[in-house]
């Protein structure tokens, strides 16, 4: 039960050495506001900022979440469709491997083109596309790469591919899915903000940040940062813990990370 | 029981038949194996041992000849879960606690909830793991995992239980260990018993009769009767032990020699 969690102040310790021994050094070395604000001066922009933060983090928060979750269940389902037909597996996978490689973020101007510039929905497809692909492969893969005995086993008892689907594959793919759920959750913020650079809805994060840095007043455009990585962080955390409630049978095994 | 438990008559497998690089694994196979009976199939690798247990098994189908289980072709052995397997990896569900693993057949054959736990709490004492039912997979050493994979074949109660090389990966110790695990399991269970192995005494120790294959076809090159009465781990170092492996390892000599 111990080692469940690793400890969690090492990590906060070396991070507020880092946020005092950047005061320090802005401080010592009067650097410039304008080229590296001081976490103080941050803080205090998340104060002054904080009623148009809060509504464009929400908002950028939305397009996350309601993207991430739209692409991990079709990333799901499409990898449970391929499962059960080797030739789809054999044209797609690779496809979906090839196109995951590209830049996928680069397609942001052409769904504001498809869904309107100002319309969240050319954001949320960014995210969508982004989170689809490696919950797709990594799924595909869960459900597929499973040791060949146990699937002997399964048909020397008479079990239909349905049974093996529901009492091996699935619980096989468990693993990779929540592991892809994980990698993707933090994706999808990166993605959202990234998007609206780009276009979609003002009151966001994304136009945020390029406003206030367009102005020079890069204390709120880090202040929307911190913000952002809090959605980040949260994200994260909460994929995390899903991960581990839901493999009981992981818990404390040393062959499991 | 009359029917005999196998009758395999005229087998024949090739692998990607039709193509460029068909492979001829097995060829001519007539074997028949009596209820209650434990029959290991030997040889070197590439003889086609483990694809004879798998066509036994109705996992492959032959390219000729039929197999018959009790009187009832492969493919309705299989169905009526006349079968118990057991390979050389445990290939126990990660997910699933060790009694939750033994229960799986049951559960594929619909037995109550209450049944199942009787069964696998009996199976579990059987295999001498009473306490680790609750324990997930990962938490027993190869050799329990390996009793926990046999238990699972067992729990049914199958006819005929098929194994392939289940002691392959374990030490040599632990392997004799199972070996006499398995005769005692096997004499109580009532089963009968195909088993691949490539090692002679182990084929020597367990089997009432020893198929020896010979490579690429396969075929049977011979078939030795073993009768060692009661096993235990002085029959090890006996006289009639060492008869037994000395006539496979002449016969697996010939196989080499002629191939």
């Amino acid at each position: 039960m111990k080692a469940r969690f690793a400890p969690f102040w090492p990590p906060v310790v070396v991070g507020a050495i880092i946020v005092l021994g950047w005061e320090g050094v802005v401080n010592l070395f009067d650097i410039k506001e304008f080229l590296l604000p001081k976490p103080s001066s941050i803080v205090r922009a998340l104060g002054d900022q904080w009623t148009p933060l809060r509504e464009a983090g929400w908002e950028t928060g939305k397009t996350a979440v309601v993207g991430l979750l739209a692409g991990v269940v079709m990333g799901a389902l499409l990898a449970l469709v391929i499962s059960r037909f080797a030739w789809l597996r054999g044209s797609v996978t690779p496809l979906a491997v090839a196109l995951n490689a590209t830049p996928i973020i680069a397609l942001a101007p052409i769904f504001n083109a498809w869904f309107g510039i100002t319309d969240f929905r050319s954001n949320m497809a960014v995210v969508i596309v982004v989170v689809f692909f490696p919950v797709f492969i990594n799924t595909a893969k869960g459900l597929t790469e499973v040791e060949p005995n146990q699937i002997e086993l399964m048909r020397s008892l008479a079990a239909s591919e349905t049974t093996v689907l529901r009492m091996v594959r699935v619980p096989n793919a468990l693993p990779f899915f929540l592991t892809s759920l994980r990698l993707s959750a933090p994706l999808s913020v990166i993605a959202a903000i990234v998007a609206e650079y780009f276009g979609g809805p003002q009151n966001r994060l994304g136009p945020f940040i390029t406003q206030n840095a367009s102005f020079s007043r890069y204390a709120n455009a880090w202040a929307a940062i911190v913000v952002a990585s809090a959605i980040g962080l949260a994200l994260f955390a909460m994929s995390a813990v899903i991960e581990k409630v839901s493999m009981p049978w992981k818990q404390g095994d040393p062959a499991a990370t | 029981m009359t029917d005999p438990a196998i009758v395999a008559s005229g087998i024949g497998k090739i692998f990607n038949r039709n193509s460029d690089n068909a492979v001829t694994a097995l060829t001519d196979i007539d074997l028949s194996v009596e209820p209650g009976e434990f029959v290991s199939l030997i040889g070197p690798s590439g003889c086609g041992k483990s694809t004879m247990l798998r066509i036994f098994g109705d996992l492959i189908s032959a390219t000729t000849g039929s197999v018959e289980v009790f009187g009832k072709p492969a493919s309705q052995a299989r169905l009526d879960r006349d079968y118990g397997m057991a390979f050389q990896k445990a290939g126990l569900f990660d997910w699933r606690k060790v009694s939750a693993n033994i229960e799986l057949p049951l559960e594929l054959a619909g037995w109550s909830k209450d049944r199942r736990a009787y069964r696998s709490q009996e199976m579990l004492s059987l295999v001498k793991l009473q306490d680790f039912g609750d324990n997930y997979p990962w938490q027993l050493s190869g050799g329990m995992q390996q009793r926990v994979a046999i238990a699972r074949a067992l729990s049914f109660e199958p006819k005929l239980l098929l194994m392939d090389e289940p002691f392959g990966a374990l030490d040599e110790m632990t392997r004799e260990h199972m070996q006499v695990e398995l005769l005692r399991i096997y004499r109580e269970a009532g089963t009968t018993v195909v088993f691949v192995t490539h090692s002679i005494p182990e084929a020597a120790f367990l089997s009432d009769r020893v198929v020896v294959l010979s490579p690429r076809p396969g075929r049977v090159h011979s078939v030795i009767d073993v009768d060692l009465g009661v096993r235990n781990e002085d029959t090890r170092e006996s006289e009639r032990f060492f008869r037994a492996t000395t006539e496979i390892r002449e016969a697996l000599r010939s196989v080499e020699a002629n191939s």
